[in-house]
């Protein structure tokens, strides 16, 4: 039997619009409306409109949030300025990773300070348990799961500020990136951030779930002369791998720490201890390890998931993800590969079903947006 | 080719047996619905003339950007033409996958498959019940 697929606030709008509605995560979700190529460049060229809602919200309230999260997170939580968003990394404590998150620092309407974590939704439960098996009474801190209570969009593409921006009464333009801002959303209260996971500007919304279909439409109605295109979670993907974003699950487990991820950027271990700190201390010191690369194909089979990765004939890797990329209209794909064989420009191959397709190692990402 | 004159595989495939000088010979492609389905295809690979196929087995595959998916025949025999164009004109697959999207022609050495295909009717139903 099916287990009941959770839906979001936007569901009836998905199946209104002629979504193809697929299980992601236990949630029943929109994978394209049209085609994926064509939501795809519609991001990159105007503006995309996903529905996120199916990701993990978790509020922190109380003066302890700030010091509680700074030791679960690999980033410094602690003095992280009101308004500022980071990306960081849960890890067990033997560096593994747990999930990548968002960490925001925000302010309600009364001016009370919050933090908010927004996490995978195939981590949702794991990350929640992580936590209440973590927080004591002494640590002070209000913890509540706010995913079903709200709903997030994204908003994401060269023209997403000005297809949003008759929606709120902040000055999108004036925000700098991975920041946000308690904003009435059409006349709705909500969290505007300058955030997002495809490659292009933009901005990610959170609303109450009862207000999320009419933010929705508001923005349709307000941004068809920019050319706002629903995009689905297939879209995503595509843009996300372009733009070298690790998915959890593919590039991310917690088999891999943050060095081999690339993710060296995301671990603060100067002068502070986290849950895996002591573990990613040493690791950050071993070599050998298998670490991330991109790889681009000449071929036009595509390599997917699992797929050996090849030099001289010898398994030196595997794909975590790929795709056919619509923007450089060639096989793109990520890969773990030994590190003598992880140098840009080394030529590997790709084993796709039994046959050796030539790929070699690029610099990542695979696109990057022009930035005026 | 109307739909309603050909035959269908459960795997989405269809098929057209015509006589020509006393053989019986099939022209093979995929379904409008399998098309709509794999949407966004980005490559196709198709086997050379005078290659074996035999029905329910795989002899070609499609790719799109989300995944492949193989081609499987629906009837046994011998390729004797390969619709070379296709892969590099794939829309062809959209705009017309019952006539100018046609895959392979096969020469049949054995007819008994054709008994277990569908016809259009009975492959719509099947459709329906796949959403």
């Amino acid at each position: 039997m099916d287990v009941a697929l959770a839906r979001t606030p936007l569901y009836d709008w998905h199946v209104a619009r002629n979504a193809r509605m697929v299980d992601f995560a236990g949630w029943s979700m929109p994978v394209q409306y049209s085609s994926i190529v064509e939501e795809h460049k519609a991001t990159r060229s105007a503006v995309g409109v996903f529905d996120i809602s199916h990701m993990g919200r978790l509020r922190f309230d109380g003066e302890g949030a700030a010091k509680f999260l700074d030791r679960l997170l690999t980033r410094r939580v602690v003095g992280l300025g009101r308004g500022l968003i980071r990306y960081s990394l849960v890890t067990n404590e033997a560096g593994g990773i747990l999930d990548d998150v968002l960490v925001y620092h925000q302010a309600d309407v009364r001016n009370k300070p919050f933090h908010l974590l927004v996490v995978n939704a195939s981590n949702r439960a794991k990350i929640v348990a992580w936590i209440e098996r973590h927080l004591t009474d002494a640590d002070g801190v209000t913890f509540r799961d706010q995913t079903v209570a709200t709903a997030m969009i994204a908003v994401q593409g060269p023209q997403a500020l000005n297809a949003l921006q008759p929606l709120v009464d902040v000055r999108l333009g004036d925000m700098q990136y991975y920041t946000g801002q308690a904003s009435q959303i059409a006349g709705h209260a909500g969290i505007v951030s300058r955030t997002g996971y495809t490659g292009e500007d933009g901005c990610e919304l959170i609303v109450a779930a009862e207000s999320a279909a009419a933010v929705v439409e508001r923005l349709f109605a307000e941004g068809e002369a920019f050319g706002v295109r629903p995009a689905g979670l297939g879209a995503r993907d595509t843009l996300r791998l372009e733009a070298a974003m690790p998915l959890y699950g593919h590039e991310l487990s917690e088999a891999i720490d943050p060095f081999q991820a690339g993710l060296g950027f995301a671990v603060h271990l100067t002068d502070r201890d986290f849950i895996g700190s002591a573990a990613l201390r040493e690791l950050q010191e071993r070599p050998n390890r298998v670490q991330r690369v991109g790889l681009e194909l000449s071929s036009k089979r595509v390599p997917r998931e699992h797929y050996p990765v090849l030099a001289n004939g010898h398994a030196v890797g595997e794909i975590t993800s790929g795709t056919f990329s619509p923007t450089l209209e060639r096989p793109i794909a990520m890969a773990y590969v030994q590190p003598n064989a992880a140098d840009v420009g080394v030529e590997l191959a790709v084993d796709i079903r039994g046959r050796a397709e030539a790929a070699r190692v690029v610099p990542l990402p695979f696109y990057k947006r022009l930035r005026i | 080719m109307n739909p309603d004159e050909l035959l269908f595989a459960e795997t989405h495939e269809w098929a057209k047996v015509v006589d020509e000088d006393g053989a019986k010979v099939a022209t093979v492609g995929i379904s409008a619905f399998a098309v709509e389905q794999l949407t966004d295809l980005v490559y196709m690979e198709l086997p050379s003339v005078g290659t074996a196929v035999e029905a329910g087995r795989e002899f070609g595959e499609v790719e799109s950007v989300k995944a492949v998916s193989p081609l499987y025949s629906p009837v046994t025999g011998e390729i004797i033409a390969v619709n070379t164009s296709l892969p590099d004109s794939l829309e062809t697959l959209n705009a017309d996958p019952y006539n100018a999207g046609w895959i392979i022609k096969v020469k049949l050495t054995n007819e008994s498959s054709l008994a277990k295909l569908l016809d259009y009717a009975a492959y719509q139903k099947q459709c329906a019940e796949e959403g």
